[in-house]
């Protein structure tokens, strides 16, 4: 390894120290037994051993204030008013090797293929449920089925054009898929970040070790989007919609606009005519090809949805029905993001590709199935129970840190809604060493959200997002509940 | 372009000047009342005069001393002019319209906001106070430099033009004012003519133009002069005429624009018709006046030509 400045002597004091480091019995994405890393992760953790407690302190510090002036930041609401937070960032990259990592990609492609498959099935034949391989109450009690878009045929028979699907890994080491999000998944501009952060931060290692970029989302999701025009014409028109500044994903929305070349609009920017969607500009209206919308389906059309919504444009739906603009995702994809559904995916795999699943699901018990329930109600101190249809980690019960009433609440909740309510074994998700308090390094629990485009062609981020729970033995990763996050390295290894 | 964007990117450029324009008026000030004899009744309360800003002022102090004033233009958040509620406003236009201007825009921006954050408190005291509106004034000049040398020359270019022009042409007529005014308040003893041209030799400092005036002019520092140079002179660009030129190409480059090029090429012609540079007194303040209300009623112009329209 080359020599890295000055500090020259061999008895500086060593800020970090890798021999206590132990993650017990958890799976540790970066050592695999104390004092020893594991092998996509040497060269990482033996320049990390090189750097004294001042430089430990330097690059936080250089990452804070980075932070700061790239204006990296996510919203809080609280009683008192929103609040922009800088994002929390660990300085120590969590590593994957490139081999693990094709295996996984191809699972998460294999797995939105068949989900965009499904998707349209239900919005037309419904074949998998006349062959009786998803049950048809599923998809009658689903909130997020829409009868609107019973027949449309959007582009590519394409419905979720951008997913971000949660990986977890367990004990094992192996991956597991723990959720898909195909509404209006966030996060990706995090991942970029935290790349352009690490980069600043530890230039060196960039030099050493071979990492796989991550810098091409951006494009790549401007051609998923661009394949997506109506109109055949050379430049088409694509937008992001955006609920507006007061969003948390506000910072997102304006950074893959910028990214993209794009406009990045608000509701009232747009208007319908004549069933085609334009936007107002300096020059007077202009006609929209594509919308990426970051807001939910509920609030796009005051015309067809919530009546109140002042965030989407009235005439919306219609001409995205007509074909006269395409929306990603499509209206309605959100029914496949159903934590019931996601129980069935493997068989829905199974079902349009007549392949098996190359990730697994977390075992999942289903509430409305009387055997299954009873078995969840009886072990509820074991499980984590989730609503069907939530997203951000909220109204969630993670049974071994609740108290007896909560357990109570849930049995309650789960009795009169069981349709809602899925419940899965409390994961022992992977580690990584983290840096807390004055410089230790203790494991924190994370997961990893990839992102996967589809519209003509499919893409997987090389990596994704890893979220981290910085409280100690906590396993909810979402920023909005104290989460931070790491940089993600593939590679080469 | 987008309407929104367009009033965004616009208000980013006025807001960006008046930054600069706050920072470099409480540097002369600093100068302007050491150099003035004691009897001159002159004080730091003219700033808030100078910026139509007394209601809101008296809104929030009692005293009118030289630290209220600074803390009210630099560092007061109820001020929608101070330097800090201006900032906070840049980065909040710049937030919602990163793609139009360069990358690093967002970046320098946050800087200056942090550097004005974590300086404040030194600012407002004297001792320090000249560096740190050096440091902001550097900071207004990067955020210029990066978006002369980087930018294309599209639209939103255009905007931003169009408000720093504006915004600079209105700080233009309210220093020239407090100029006036300042003088006018002399009382004529021996001093008066040292006096009056330490105060017209600040004018000119206030709006970096007193080099310029000189090459320009070749003549010492007197009222008239200075006033008609401030006003006519074509090519300083902080100057009435050189605003209202930059307005008008910058607006004729830009989509329907015919009615509002050709009523500024009428007010190109005849707006310097009405000043008088030999009375120096409430004439000339009534003058200065009228082209700041002319000046709101080209704002309103472009408003309702390119903006979106609020019901």
């Amino acid at each position: 390894m080359r020599k890295s400045q000055s500090h020259g002597c061999g008895e500086q004091s060593m800020a970090i120290n890798w021999k206590d480091y132990s993650s017990a019995e958890f799976f540790d994405e970066v050592m695999s037994s104390p004092g020893n890393a594991r092998k996509p992760a040497k060269k990482l953790v033996s320049y990390l051993k090189t750097l004294s407690e001042e430089d430990v302190t330097a690059r936080k510090l250089a990452a804070e204030s980075t932070i700061k002036e790239m204006g990296v930041s996510f919203t809080v609401y609280t009683e008192g008013g929103n609040i922009d937070r800088a994002w929390p960032f660990d300085i120590i990259p969590r590593t994957i090797s490139s081999k693990q990592w094709e295996t996984a990609a191809a699972g998460l492609k294999q797995r939105l293929t068949a989900l965009n498959l499904f998707i349209n099935d239900l919005y037309h034949e419904q074949k998998i449920i006349k062959d009786g391989v998803v049950p048809e109450f599923v998809l009658k009690q689903s909130k997020n089925y829409r009868k609107e878009c019973e027949g449309i045929k959007p582009a590519f028979g394409v419905w979720a054009h951008i997913c971000g699907t949660d990986l977890v890994r367990a004990g094992d080491g192996e991956f597991y898929v723990l959720e898909d999000n195909l509404r209006v998944p966030s996060g990706v501009s995090y991942m970029l970040e935290n790349r352009a952060i690490t980069k600043r931060v530890l230039p060196e290692l960039f030099e050493e070790v071979d990492i796989q970029p991550v810098g091409d989302y951006p494009a790549r999701l401007f051609d998923t989007l661009e394949a997506l025009s109506p109109r055949r014409v050379k430049r088409p028109v694509i937008v992001v919609l955006t609920p507006g500044i007061f969003n948390s994903a506000y910072f997102e929305h304006a950074f893959l606009a910028q990214q993209m070349g794009a406009e990045l609009v608000e509701g009232s920017d747009l208007v319908v005519q004549d069933d085609c969607v334009f936007m107002k500009t300096i020059s007077g209206l202009e006609r929209v090809d594509v919308i990426y919308r970051r807001i939910d389906d509920l609030f796009l059309d005051p015309e067809v949805f919530d009546k109140n919504s002042v965030l989407g444009v009235a005439g919306l739906m219609r001409a995205w029905q007509k074909g006269n603009v395409a929306l990603a995702n499509a209206p309605g994809a959100g029914v496949a993001d159903d934590k019931v559904v996601y129980a069935f995916v493997p068989q829905v795999i199974k079902y349009y590709l007549d392949e098996d699943p190359l990730i697994p699901n977390v075992e999942t018990f289903l509430c409305y199935d009387d055997k299954q329930r009873e078995y969840v109600l009886a072990n509820l101190d074991k499980l984590v129970v989730k609503p069907a249809n939530e997203s951000g980690g909220y109204g969630m019960l993670v049974g071994p840190h609740s108290t007896k009433k909560e357990r109570e609440t849930f049995a309650d909740l789960i009795k009169s809604n069981p349709r809602n309510y899925i419940a899965q074994p409390t994961l022992a998700l992977s580690t990584a060493p983290t840096l807390v308090g004055k410089n230790e390094l203790e494991p924190r629990h994370l997961d990893l959200r990839p992102f996967i485009l589809q519209s003509r062609d499919t893409y997987v981020t090389n990596g994704g997002l890893t979220r981290v729970a910085m409280k100690k033995g906590s396993l909810v990763v979402n920023s909005s509940q104290g989460g931070g996050s790491k940089d993600t390295w593939i590679v080469d290894a | 372009m987008l309407s929104k964007v367009a009033e965004r990117t616009y208000w980013t450029a006025r807001y960006l000047e008046r930054v600069e324009n706050t920072a470099r008026l409480v540097r002369v000030y600093d100068n302007l009342l050491f150099d003035l004899p004691r009897n001159v009744n002159f004080g730091w309360y003219n700033l808030i005069t100078l910026n139509s800003a007394q209601q809101e002022f008296e809104e929030r102090y009692k005293v009118q001393d030289e630290r209220n004033v600074v803390k009210f233009l630099l560092g007061d958040e109820h001020n929608y002019s101070s330097v800090v509620s201006s900032l906070k406003l840049i980065r909040e236009n710049v937030r919602t319209t990163r793609d139009v201007v360069p990358e690093e825009t967002w970046e320098l921006v946050n800087e200056l906001n942090l550097y004005v954050n974590d300086n404040l408190q030194q600012g407002i005291n004297r001792r320090k106070r000249h560096e740190f509106l050096d440091g902001i004034i550097k900071g207004c000049q990067q955020i210029q430099g990066l978006i002369y040398t980087t930018m294309p020359h599209d639209a939103a270019w255009d905007f931003l033009r169009i408000g720093r022009s504006i915004e600079r042409a209105d700080m233009t007529t309210r220093i020239l004012d407090a100029g006036v005014s300042a003088v006018l308040q002399l009382v004529d003893d021996d001093n008066a003519v040292n006096s009056r041209q330490i105060i017209w030799g600040n004018v000119l400092r206030s709006l970096g133009a007193d080099q310029a005036y000189r090459r320009t002019t070749r003549t010492s520092v007197r009222g008239d002069s200075v006033v008609h140079y401030l006003l006519e002179d074509k090519v300083f660009p902080r100057t009435i005429a050189h605003s209202l030129y930059i307005i008008l190409i910058s607006a004729s480059r830009l989509p329907r624009s015919h009615e509002l090029v050709a009523y500024m090429e009428e007010l190109q012609l005849n707006i310097f018709d009405d000043a008088d540079y030999e009375q120096q007194g409430e004439h000339l303040r009534d003058y200065l006046n009228d082209l700041q209300t002319e000046l709101g009623a080209i704002h309103e112009k472009i408003a309702s030509l390119w903006f979106p329209i609020y019901e």
